[in-house]
C-alpha cells in the first residue's frame, strides 16, 4: 500500500462525541473515532461495553436514539440518512446474528438491494445476467455454491455459513466502509481463515476502510488491523497499534480498561 | 338461505350486512361437480371495483376419488366474500389455497364448510391474509366429519400479517367430528412483519417499502405454487401488495 502524508489522508468516518440511548438507557457515552480510507480499525471490548450498539447506531437501526454527537461518513452527515441511504452511500453492516428471512431468496434480495443502491447513486441497474456473474464470482471466492445463494436468506444455514453469506453480500455490494460486528463468532478455524481472507480481498484497498468489532484477537491474526481501540462503558478508553490486541488477550480487559 | 343474514349468524358475523342487503336475494351458488376419479382445477380473483360488493358462493361436490384444486385471491371491492360449501365422497381430495389482501376500509372474507361425508377423503386449506389501514380479513373454516367418515385427513392453516394498528384479522377454524379415526389439523396465527428482518433488508439498500413488499411476497408466495393460472394470481397479488406497503 502506498503511504500518504498526513494532509493527504482521506477521511472516511468521523465519529465525534457520540451518545446513544436505547429507551432511557444511555449505552454510548461520548464515543469518538476517526477512520481514514485505506485503514483497518479493530474495536475490542468486554460484553456490555456498547460494541453492538455502536454497529446498530451507525447502521440506523430504529430504537437506537442518538442523543448527542455527530457522525460524518464520506463527507455526509450519516445520522440524517435512512438505513437504505447509508447503504447506498457505501456503508455495509456485517451482522453478528444474520437474520433468517423465509421465502426470500438470497439472489433475488441481493439483486434488488444492489440495484436499489445503484438507483440512489444514479447508476444504471444490473441485468439478471450481469448480476449473476458478479454473484457467482463472490460466492466462489467464499466457497459457497450458487445453490446456497438461491436458497432463502440464511434459512437453514449453519453459523459459519451465515457469516460466509455476509461476506458474499459484502463482496457483491462492494461498500466503501464495512462495519463487521463479531464476524468471527461462531466460526471454526477453517471458516475463520476463509472469512478473514474475504475481508482482505474485498476491503483492503486504498479507497476502502474496515471497522472490525470483536471480542477476540484470533480474527486479527488473519486481518491485520492498523489501529486497535478498547471500548469500555460506552467510550474508547485506549487506542494503539496491533500490539494492543495481543496485550488485551494476555492481560484481559479489566486490566487495560481500568 | 332465504332470509337476509344478520351478524348473529355465525358465518356472517364479520360481514358487511348493509352491503349484503343491497345484493339480496343472492343468486343460487355456482355448482361445481367433479365426477368420480376426475381431476379439476379452478381459480378466482375477487377484484370488484372500489366501493363495490362481490359475493361468490360455490357448492362443490367431489365424487369418489375425485380431485379438485381451487385457488382464490380476494383483493378488490369494499366488501368481498368467497364462500364454499364442499362435499367430499370416499377418497376425494380437495385443496384450497387462498390469499386475502386488503387496505383502506375493505372487508374481505373466505368462508368454507368442508363436509367429509365418506371415508378416506383429504382436504387441505391454506389461507394467508395481509391487512393494511383499517381493513378486515376473515377466514371462517368449518370441517365437518360425518359418522363413518373414517381416515379423514384434513388440514386448515391460516396466517395473517397486520401492517397497521387499525387492521383486523379474524380466524375461526372449526371442527365437527363424528368419526373416531381421523386426522384434523388446524392452526391460526396473526402477527406483524419482523422488525429485525426489515432492518436487515434495509441495511443492504432496499427502501422500507421494498423491504416490506419482499417479505410479504414471501409470506403469500407459496399459496399459489402450482396453481392453475399461477402467474396471473401471483402478478395480481404482487400488484396489490405494492399498494399495501
Amino acid at each position: 500500500m502506498e503511504f500518504l502524508s498526513k494532509d493527504q489522508l482521506v477521511k472516511m468516518l468521523n465519529i465525534n462525541n457520540l451518545h446513544t440511548a436505547i429507551g432511557d438507557k444511555e449505552i454510548l457515552k461520548g464515543l469518538s473515532l476517526k477512520i481514514n480510507a485505506g485503514e483497518i480499525h479493530a474495536i475490542m471490548g468486554p460484553n456490555g461495553a456498547g460494541k453492538s450498539t455502536l454497529t446498530y447506531t451507525l447502521g440506523g437501526r430504529p430504537g437506537y436514539e442518538v442523543t448527542s454527537g455527530a457522525v460524518e461518513f464520506d463527507g455526509q452527515d450519516l445520522l440524517t440518512l435512512a438505513p437504505h441511504e447509508r447503504a447506498a452511500a457505501g456503508l455495509f453492516l456485517g451482522f453478528q446474528y444474520p437474520v433468517e428471512i423465509p421465502g426470500v431468496s438470497n439472489v433475488q434480495f441481493l439483486r434488488e438491494a444492489l440495484n436499489a443502491q445503484r438507483k440512489l447513486r444514479g447508476e444504471a441497474p444490473l441485468s439478471g445476467g450481469e448480476f449473476l456473474k458478479v454473484a457467482r464470482a463472490q460466492a466462489d471466492a467464499m466457497g459457497m455454491n450458487m445453490d446456497m445463494l438461491k436458497r432463502p436468506v440464511n434459512v437453514g444455514f449453519s453459523g459459519g455459513e451465515k457469516k460466509r453469506n455476509e461476506m458474499v453480500q459484502m463482496g457483491i455490494l462492494d461498500p466503501k466502509l464495512a462495519i463487521l460486528d463479531e464476524t468471527d463468532s461462531g466460526l471454526d478455524i477453517d471458516a475463520l481463515r476463509v472469512v478473514g481472507e474475504g475481508i482482505n480481498r474485498v476491503m483492503r484497498k486504498p479507497d476502502k476502510a474496515v471497522l472490525l468489532i470483536t471480542h477476540y484477537q484470533r480474527l486479527l491474526d488473519y486481518v491485520q488491523p492498523d489501529f486497535v481501540h478498547v471500548l469500555a462503558a460506552g467510550r474508547i478508553v485506549k487506542s494503539g497499534g496491533p500490539e494492543l490486541a495481543l496485550e488485551l488477550e494476555r492481560e484481559g480487559y479489566a486490566e487495560i480498561a481500568a | 338461505m332465504t332470509t337476509l343474514p344478520t351478524r348473529r349468524d355465525e358465518a356472517w358475523r364479520y360481514a358487511d350486512i348493509d352491503a349484503v342487503a343491497r345484493l339480496w336475494p343472492l343468486a343460487a351458488p355456482e355448482r361445481i361437480n367433479v365426477a368420480a376419479g376426475d381431476t379439476a382445477a379452478r381459480h378466482l380473483i375477487v377484484d370488484a371495483a372500489q366501493g363495490a360488493t362481490e359475493i361468490r358462493q360455490f357448492a362443490i361436490n367431489l365424487d369418489k376419488g375425485a380431485k379438485f384444486d381451487f385457488h382464490v385471491l380476494a383483493l378488490g371491492g369494499a366488501y368481498g366474500r368467497i364462500e364454499l360449501d364442499v362435499i367430499l365422497h370416499e377418497g376425494a381430495d380437495f385443496n384450497l389455497g387462498g390469499v386475502i389482501l386488503g387496505n383502506d376500509d375493505q372487508i374481505l372474507e373466505i368462508v368454507t364448510t368442508v363436509n367429509h361425508v365418506e371415508p378416506g377423503a383429504t382436504s387441505r386449506q391454506t389461507i394467508r391474509a395481509v391487512m393494511a389501514d383499517k381493513a378486515t380479513g376473515t377466514y371462517l373454516g368449518k370441517v365437518a366429519v360425518a359418522r363413518g367418515a373414517q381416515h379423514t385427513d384434513s388440514v386448515q392453516s391460516f396466517k395473517a400479517m397486520l401492517l397497521g394498528r387499525a387492521a383486523t384479522a379474524n380466524a375461526k377454524p372449526e371442527l365437527e367430528i363424528y368419526a373416531d379415526d381421523v386426522k384434523c389439523a388446524h392452526g391460526a396465527a396473526i402477527g406483524e412483519l419482523d422488525a429485525m428482518g426489515l432492518f436487515y433488508l434495509e441495511s443492504r439498500g432496499l427502501t422500507p417499502a421494498d423491504a416490506k413488499r419482499l417479505m410479504l411476497q414471501a409470506f403469500v408466495a407459496g399459496v399459489f405454487d402450482g396453481a392453475e393460472a399461477e402467474e396471473e394470481l401471483q402478478a395480481a397479488a404482487l400488484a396489490k401488495l405494492g399498494e399495501l406497503v
